[in-house]
C-alpha cells in the first residue's frame, strides 16, 4: 500500500481535505482531484509556465510542486479570476488585444500577470518581457500579449 | 504518475531533519525548491527511495546582516527574496543582479539559495557566485557541524562534498573589501535559459588604482565553476590595463576552461564567449571598483 498523507488546501477561498500519493504533482492534484481543468498542463518539468497557479499570492509553476507540499498554503488557479460576464481585467485585456489564439498557454500568463501586476501596476515594455520570460506561448509571438499587459495595467489603475 | 513512488518526510526542525537524514543515510535525499529535483525527478532521471522536505522548517529561513559587514543567509531562503532583499542589494549589489538571471520569476518564487549550491548544477549561476565572494557553507550533521569554503565544495557537475546525512544550513557571504567592484556577463539562447558560458568577476584595487585581487569564476564551461588562477597571476600588483585584461581573457580561453559541444554551440564558440565575457567582465569590474 502506498504512502498517503492527508493534506488542508485552500483553493480559491474554499477549504479542501484530501489523501495524496506524495508523488502527486500539485498540477495533477489540481486537475485530476479537484476537477480545475483551467490549469493546464505542457512540458511537466516547469519549463513552459503553463501550469502557473498562485501560492500564497506568489506564481508559481504546479507541475514542480508536489500536492502534499501545499498542505497549510492558499492557492488560487485561473478559475478565481473572473466570469464569463465579469472577466479580470487582465482576461479582458487579452480579448481586446487578440492576446491568445489557440489559448492554451492563457491562464499560465494570467496567473503570472496577475501577481506581477499586482507589485507592478506600472511596468515598462522591457520589464514586461521580463514579467512573462518564464511562459511559452507558441501562436502569438508575444507582440499581442505585451499589448494586452499595457492594457491590463491601465485598466486595472483605472479599476 | 510522473515521478517514482518514495517516502515522503516534512520535518518542522531541523534537529528533526538531521535525524531523518541520518536514519535514511543513502536512500534520503533533501527537497529544497525542487526546481531541479522534480523536474528530474518527473523524468524519472532521480529517483530517491526518500525526500526528506525543508520547507515546513522556519528556522532555514533569513537572510541576517553580519557584524563585520557581511551576510548569513538560510540555506532555504527564496531566489526570489534574495534578489529583492534590501540589505542584499546594499552589501552586495552584484548579488540580486546575478540572482535576476535564475530562469524566470516562477522558478525563483520557489527555488532556495541554498538549493542551488547544493544541487550543484554546472551551468547554475549560485555556485559560481559563492565561490566568486569567498562563501563559507554551513554544513551540519546529527551530532555535528563543520564549515566548507566555497573553493572546497563542489567536486563535479552535480557532486559536492555534502556526505548523504549531512545536509547545507547556511550560506555565509564575508563582507565585499574596500576597493571592491564586481560584474556579471552571460550569453544565453534566450531569456532565462541556461548559460552557454558566463563569468562573475570580482576585483579589488588599492588607492593607486593597481590590483589587489582578481576572482575571476566561470560556469557553464566546465565540471564545476572555475576560479581563475591566471587572472591573479596577471594582475595582482598591476595597473588593469585593456592589454593586460585581454591576456587575461586569453589565457583563461585556452587554457583554463573545458567547454563542451551540444545543440546551442560549440566548444570552439564557447571559448570565443568566454574570451570575450572575461574582457568586458573584467573591464567592468575595475571600473566599478571603488
Amino acid at each position: 500500500m502506498a504512502q498517503t498523507v492527508k493534506i488542508n488546501v485552500t483553493v480559491n477561498g474554499e477549504q479542501v481535505e484530501r489523501e495524496v500519493e506524495p508523488r502527486l504533482l500539485l498540477s495533477d492534484f489540481i486537475r485530476h482531484d479537484l476537477g480545475l481543468t483551467g490549469t493546464h498542463v505542457g512540458c511537466e518539468h516547469g519549463l513552459c509556465g503553463a501550469c502557473t497557479i498562485l501560492m500564497d499570492g506568489e506564481a508559481v509553476r504546479s507541475c514542480t510542486i508536489f500536492a502534499v507540499q501545499a498542505d497549510g498554503h492558499e492557492l488560487q488557479t485561473v478559475e478565481s479570476l473572473g466570469t464569463p460576464d465579469n472577466l479580470h481585467p487582465i482576461q479582458q485585456a487579452f480579448i481586446e488585444k487578440h492576446a491568445l489564439q489557440c489559448g492554451f498557454c492563457t491562464p499560465g500568463f494570467l496567473m503570472t500577470l496577475v501577481d506581477y501586476l499586482g507589485d507592478n501596476p506600472n511596468p515598462t515594455e522591457e520589464e514586461i518581457r521580463e514579467a512573462i520570460d518564464g511562459n511559452f506561448c507558441r501562436c502569438t509571438g508575444y507582440f499581442n500579449i505585451i499589448e494586452a499587459v499595457k492594457l491590463a495595467a491601465e485598466k486595472m489603475a483605472s479599476h | 504518475m510522473k515521478p517514482a513512488p518514495f517516502e515522503y518526510y516534512a520535518p518542522t526542525s531541523v534537529e528533526e531533519a538531521l535525524a531523518t537524514l541520518q536514519n535514511l543515510g543513502y536512500d534520503g535525499k533533501v527537497l529544497a525548491g525542487g526546481q531541479s529535483l522534480i523536474p528530474a525527478m518527473n523524468f524519472r532521471m532521480a529517483r530517491p527511495a526518500a525526500l526528506v522536505d525543508l520547507n515546513k522548517i522556519k528556522e532555514l529561513f533569513y537572510i541576517k546582516p553580519t557584524d563585520d559587514g557581511g551576510l548569513a543567509i538560510g540555506t532555504m531562503t527564496r531566489d526570489s527574496v534574495v534578489e529583492k532583499d534590501p540589505l542584499v542589494a546594499e552589501r552586495f549589489p552584484i548579488v540580486p543582479y546575478v540572482v535576476k538571471h535564475i530562469a524566470h520569476p516562477q522558478i525563483r518564487n520557489r527555488g532556495t539559495f541554498g538549493g542551488a549550491i547544493a544541487h550543484a548544477d554546472p551551468a547554475a549561476q549560485i555556485p559560481a557566485l559563492s565561490v566568486a565572494l569567498q562563501a563559507r557553507f554551513l554544513v551540519r550533521k546529527q551530532g555535528g557541524e563543520r564549515w566548507v569554503n566555497a573553493e572546497e565544495f563542489f567536486m563535479g557537475p552535480f557532486m559536492t562534498v555534502l556526505e548523504p546525512e549531512e545536509m547545507l544550513a547556511e550560506v555565509a557571504l564575508p563582507p565585499m573589501a574596500k576597493g571592491s567592484g564586481a560584474s556579471y556577463q552571460q550569453v544565453s539562447r534566450q531569456k532565462g535559459g541556461y548559460a552557454q558560458a558566463a563569468v562573475i568577476s570580482v576585483v579589488v584595487v588599492d588607492e593607486n588604482k593597481r590590483c589587489k585581487d582578481a576572482r575571476v569564476v566561470l560556469f557553464s564551461v566546465g565540471e564545476t565553476p572555475i576560479l581563475s588562477q591566471a587572472a591573479r597571476k596577471i594582475l595582482m600588483g598591476n595597473l588593469p590595463t585593456p592589454e593586460a585584461i585581454a591576456e587575461v581573457a586569453e589565457k583563461i580561453s585556452k587554457e583554463e576552461v573545458d567547454p563542451g559541444t551540444d545543440i546551442h554551440g560549440t566548444a570552439e564558440y564557447r571559448r570565443h564567449l568566454v574570451k570575450v565575457l572575461v574582457r568586458r567582465g573584467l573591464t567592468e569590474a575595475f571600473e566599478r571598483a571603488k
